[in-house]
């Protein structure tokens, strides 16, 4: 077999640079191999190596004395949640494949983010999806959140993972760029993590999984590009296919090998499949590594080295197993039906050996393509758009109030909407353990004894594996996935302390203590330099917020390059964030409970030393004036802290009926949320009315001046560290003194009863039917898309 | 009493059976699909998934495997069989249960709590569910429209074989009320011998109060009580 000769077009087709490709000779004191050559491709771009953005990421903080393993040292980061139990999450985006070829591209992104949970040895237990698209509008993009929706259930739910939470924006900066960012969470004792490491000279390293095909050849390399008009058609054959009944065995068969204490090493083939999973393991352990490709099982004819290298065929996993305990691994893998080969194994060297039929093809010091890419430090500008959107004053529009009207739109638009024409499609409650489903601030999930993978004595090969009856304490897992693409692309260092912060707050909101962070940053081209700067602008604000926080990252994906031929995506760091709550009765939901219950506000209505009181960025300004302007609301980090002490506080003291948080649509849309959104079976929402007073007499108890705010303001603007809180009527006063203990601003605002929301201010009552705001909330995005 | 919930490659509702039938306080473990006894257990739960992932038709391999050649000799002799959402499905393939399980109307999965009318008492399935209670339950399927033929279902009625059907929280059997479009609403049924049930909701995801519903329990205890009724007609018999 000849390989093509080595050109600078081949070089650049590749997408590394002249001074790159230097830099291969001299690690390698030579020229080298076509498939050498697309290994340092794969291993060099951008999805692997972080060479743009590994200096930031050096400055998130990524420690707590809770944190079992950290951000960067494995597949996924491990949080110890007491109890000798632990959880395992991370998040990572799919946007590129699934531009290109939705469902597929969708799927295979939940494939790979559970492999990665199961690769620490954890179960993977639920699922998060964070998506955004174009205007519902374009027929196009309904044709890809619907092909992404359908992929994503496709793959969650033949896996059997319950998909529990997520968010869907909609808006014109990601028309031809969708975002698919995808969240998943596992659990496991601490005595079962597991290590991406081939540890053990002569150690054997086994391929386990389906067969190697030619799909995805090459994709790391492909999510490391701009997208153009070009790659859909060119491309396709980069996207993966995905097959979760494979997972689903695959999965079951490690976790039963993981039990038996055989395994040495584990981690699956992702992006750039068995290249990235061999030297990753090697460099890790300071280790070699040697296998030959002849043994991996092929599902297309004739393939070279450098296609079996880079293929990224899905649900494949690297074990490296100890010495004489090779037969567990047959067997095991037997029983389940799953291919299976020995394909090399561990040496001293120091070095990744690939032969093929006995003849070398590729040897690189495993440490230079895992861990020594190149790193660099781009320039950061300030783009020019900042100054001008920043500019923006209240007085520029025309304004007209029409409070009945509005909250309408806003109810109606997709991105504040229902999104149960989504989640309804997930099998959302699959291992009964979902105990807040989505459609509240945030999702919980229960932690039983079946979550946990296996314990060697459950293990029955050849038959199947039992569970335990063990019993362990229960505990819950709160999830929020949050970012504001708007206010980022306002003010990224701004934008992105609020994505935090909303997502901690909607985890005290539901009665769980934040724990840690794992973020996506989905951004445009590192080369350019105002792109680059709204990251770094991002990164410092996700790093100070988490600090103060103390909610460390454990891990993450960067996603760059998202700009299609229309135009650059709003920057967008989603912030998934979790959180623990330990005792069951403190699990809180958003929707108002029973009649008569008191309503307080917790936090101020409107923040008056914001010029523009909350409304710039807001879903008002955008879905009323269709504009994006003005300086995000503005983000206390202190407040933020102390509102969430004040929340938990109040949960533990269980004195809440129900908490929700404030944030887009403002006041009035959180008080409908309130009201509309406890689904209780098909076609059967509990609704319930409220009666809610802004006049100056309530606002006056917030020590603020009625006068000076605006009515938009009051009721749409996005004014931050909001949440609007139900108690029993008797409890209202111990609430009030608690705030003024926490000194933190709060005051009754009516009471929940009857079937319509009525709003007093000083500019009037309005007034709306709760039955109609759920009929326009509820199938908003069904309408959209029949 | 003693359950057996078979595992199929892909079965993923599995462990969920197992959860809510020891929350009843009763014993379930696994049978493994290559094997080919049940191991003496009282009752057999087929449990919902994607059983070889569905490759061909749903259930279409899982009827092959040869646990259910076992499954099926079980229920010739009178063993009670409960087929879930995709055991539902495997049962109709393999010739357990008439009709089969078409794609839902909508062309869409669907995940929701639904309210379930029980049709008749008279089963080793529902004789425990007070009279008048509507079944808070959910589906969570792709493939779960209710389709057989005109003759099978006038069948079905003149037995007494249509279990549960989908209804409105008043108990109209409406056509919004049903999530797939079965024909009668249908959601669950039985065999002649009425020791064979097959319905698309699912049971075990409503066995305690945190998880919504606590319905399904009707179901199971239904199977405990009249287990133990034959139990003790045997004994006295003996």
């Amino acid at each position: 077999m000849t390989e093509p000769k080595i050109t600078p077009e081949l070089i650049q087709k590749h997408n590394l640079s002249p001074q790159e490709y230097e830099q291969i000779k001299a690690v390698l004191g030579r020229e080298p191999t076509y498939t050498e050559l697309g290994i340092f491709s794969v291993m060099w771009s951008e999805h692997c190596s972080y060479k743009n953005t590994r200096p930031l990421l050096k400055t998130f903080p990524t420690k707590s004395p809770r944190i079992l393993v950290g951000a960067g040292e494995e597949n996924a980061g491990i949080i110890d949640i007491g109890d000798g139990l632990a959880i395992a999450f991370k998040i990572e985006s799919h946007n590129h494949p699934s531009a290109v070829e939705p469902f597929q591209g969708a799927a295979t992104g939940v494939g790979g983010i559970i492999r990665d949970i199961f690769t620490m040895g954890a179960r993977p237990i639920c699922v998060l999806d964070s998506l955004r698209f174009g205007e519902i509008s374009n027929s196009e993009v309904r044709r890809l959140f619907n092909g992404v929706v359908a992929g994503i259930a496709h793959y969650g739910n033949c896996f059997g993972i319950p998909t529990i939470a997520g968010e869907v924006y909609f808006d014109e900066a990601y028309e031809g760029n969708p975002l698919i960012n995808v969240f998943c969470l596992g659990v496991l004792k601490h005595n079962q993590i597991a290590r991406g490491r081939a540890c053990g000279i002569g150690n054997p390293v086994f391929y386990v999984g389906p067969a190697t095909g030619r799909d995805g050849l090459a994709g790391a390399a492909f999510a490391s590009q701009d997208l153009t008009d070009e790659s859909a058609e060119q491309q396709r054959g980069a996207v993966q296919v995905g097959d979760p009944f494979m997972e689903k065995l695959v999965c079951e068969a490690c976790l039963e090998l993981l039990a038996t204490g055989a395994v040495a090493g584990i981690q699956d083939m992702g992006a750039a499949g068995l290249t990235c999973s061999t030297c990753e393991t090697a460099a890790r352990a300071d280790t070699g590594i040697e296998i030959e490709l002849k043994k991996v099982p092929q599902r297309a004819p004739d393939m070279t080295p450098y296609e079996i290298m880079l293929s990224e065929s899905q649900e494949r996993m690297l074990i490296i197993v100890h010495k004489g305990r090779e037969e567990e691994v047959k067997t095991i893998f037997d029983k389940w039906d799953l291919p299976w080969a020995q394909i090399g194994y561990v040496t001293d060297t120091g070095r990744m050996v690939v032969k093929y039929d006995g003849k070398v093809v590729a040897d690189i010091p495993a440490k230079a393509i895992a861990t020594e890419s190149p790193v660099y430090h781009r320039e950061a500008r300030e783009p020019s758009y900042i100054s001008e959107v920043r500019s923006f004053k209240i007085e520029q529009i025309q304004r007209k109030f029409e409070p009945s009207e509005q909250l309408e739109l806003l109810l109606a638009n997709p991105s504040i909407a229902s999104k149960n024409w989504v989640f309804r499609q997930y099998d959302y409650m699959v291992r009964n353990n979902t105990v807040v489903y989505p459609g509240s601030d945030a999702a919980v999930i229960r932690i039983k004894a079946d979550c946990l993978p296996p314990d060697p004595e459950d293990v029955n090969i050849g038959s199947a594996t039992k569970i335990t009856d063990a019993k362990i304490s229960e505990k819950f897992i709160a999830v929020s996935s949050d970012c504001n693409g708007s206010y980022v692309y306002l003010d990224p260092y701004e934008g992105s302390k609020l994505a935090v912060v909303e997502a901690a707050r909607n985890l005290a909101c539901s009665g769980a203590t934040p724990l840690g962070v794992t973020d996506n940053l989905n951004f445009g081209n590192p080369y350019n330099p105002e792109l680059f700067w709204q990251l770094k602008e991002s990164v410092r604000g996700i790093a100070e917020a988490c600090r103060a926080l103390n909610t460390p990252i454990t891990g993450g994906n960067c996603s760059l390059y998202n700009q299609s031929p229309i135009g650059q995506i709003d920057p967008t760091p989603t912030i998934a964030m979790v959180g623990l709550i330990e005792d069951r009765n403190h699990i809180t939901t958003q929707w108002f409970k029973d009649e008569g219950n008191t309503i307080l506000l917790l936090g101020l209505p409107v923040d008056v030393e914001d010029p523009l009181q909350g409304l710039g960025g807001s879903a008002y300004l955008r879905t009323v004036y269709g504009i994006k302007n003005g300086t995000p609301p503005r983000c206390d980090l202190n407040r933020a802290i102390l509102l969430n002490e004040t929340i938990l506080g109040l949960i533990h003291g269980g004195s809440i009926k129900s908490a929700h948080d404030c944030s887009e649509g403002g006041l009035a849309t959180c008080l409908a949320e309130c009201c509309i959104s406890h689904q209780i079976a098909r076609n059967t929402p509990a609704l319930i009315g409220a009666e809610i007073n802004l006049t100056k007499e309530v606002i006056e108890k917030f020590k603020l001046d009625s006068d000076k705010i605006l009515p938009e303001a009051l009721l749409f603007g996005e004014t931050q560290n909001r949440v609007v809180i139900t108690t029993l009527p008797q409890y209202a006063g111990k609430i009030l003194s608690r705030a003024a203990i926490y000194n933190y601003p709060a005051a009754i605002i009516g009471k929940v009863g009857g079937s319509k929301l009525i709003i007093k201010t000083d500019v009037g009552e309005h007034l709306w039917d709760v039955s109609k705001l759920y009929d326009i909330w509820w199938n908003s995005i069904a309408k959209a898309m029949h | 009493m003693r359950f057996a919930v078979i595992q199929f490659p892909a079965s993923n509702c599995d462990q969920d059976a197992i959860y809510a039938i020891r929350f009843l306080g009763h014993n379930a473990d696994f049978v493994w699909h290559k094997e080919n006894s049940l191991n003496g257990a009282d009752v057999v739960i087929i449990p919902g998934g994607f059983s070889y992932g569905d490759y061909l038709r749903t259930g279409a391999i899982a009827r092959f495997s040869p646990i259910m050649q076992t499954v099926c000799e079980f229920a010739k002799n009178s063993g009670i069989v409960i087929g879930i959402c995709n055991g539902f499905q495997i049962l109709c393939e393999a010739g357990l249960l008439p009709g089969a399980l078409i794609r839902n109307r909508s062309l869409q999965f669907r995940c929701e709590h639904v309210f379930l009318k029980p049709a008749t008492f008279n089963s080793p399935f529902t004789c425990k569910i007070p009279q008048e209670k509507l079944l808070k339950i959910p589906v969570a399927h792709g493939e779960g429209c209710y389709y057989a033929s005109p003759e099978t279902i006038q069948e079905l009625k003149t037995n007494d074989q249509i279990l549960f059907q989908y209804c409105d929280k008043d108990g109209n059997l409406t056509e919004q009320s049903s999530p797939n479009g079965s024909l009668l609403n249908i959601a669950g049924i039985c065999n002649q011998t009425r020791n064979v049930c097959g319905m698309m909701p699912h049971p075990e995801r409503a066995c305690e109060l945190i998880l919504n519903s606590e319905d399904g329990n009707f179901i199971f205890q239904s199977i405990i009580h009249s287990l133990s009724k034959t139990a003790d007609k045997t004994a006295i018999k003996s």
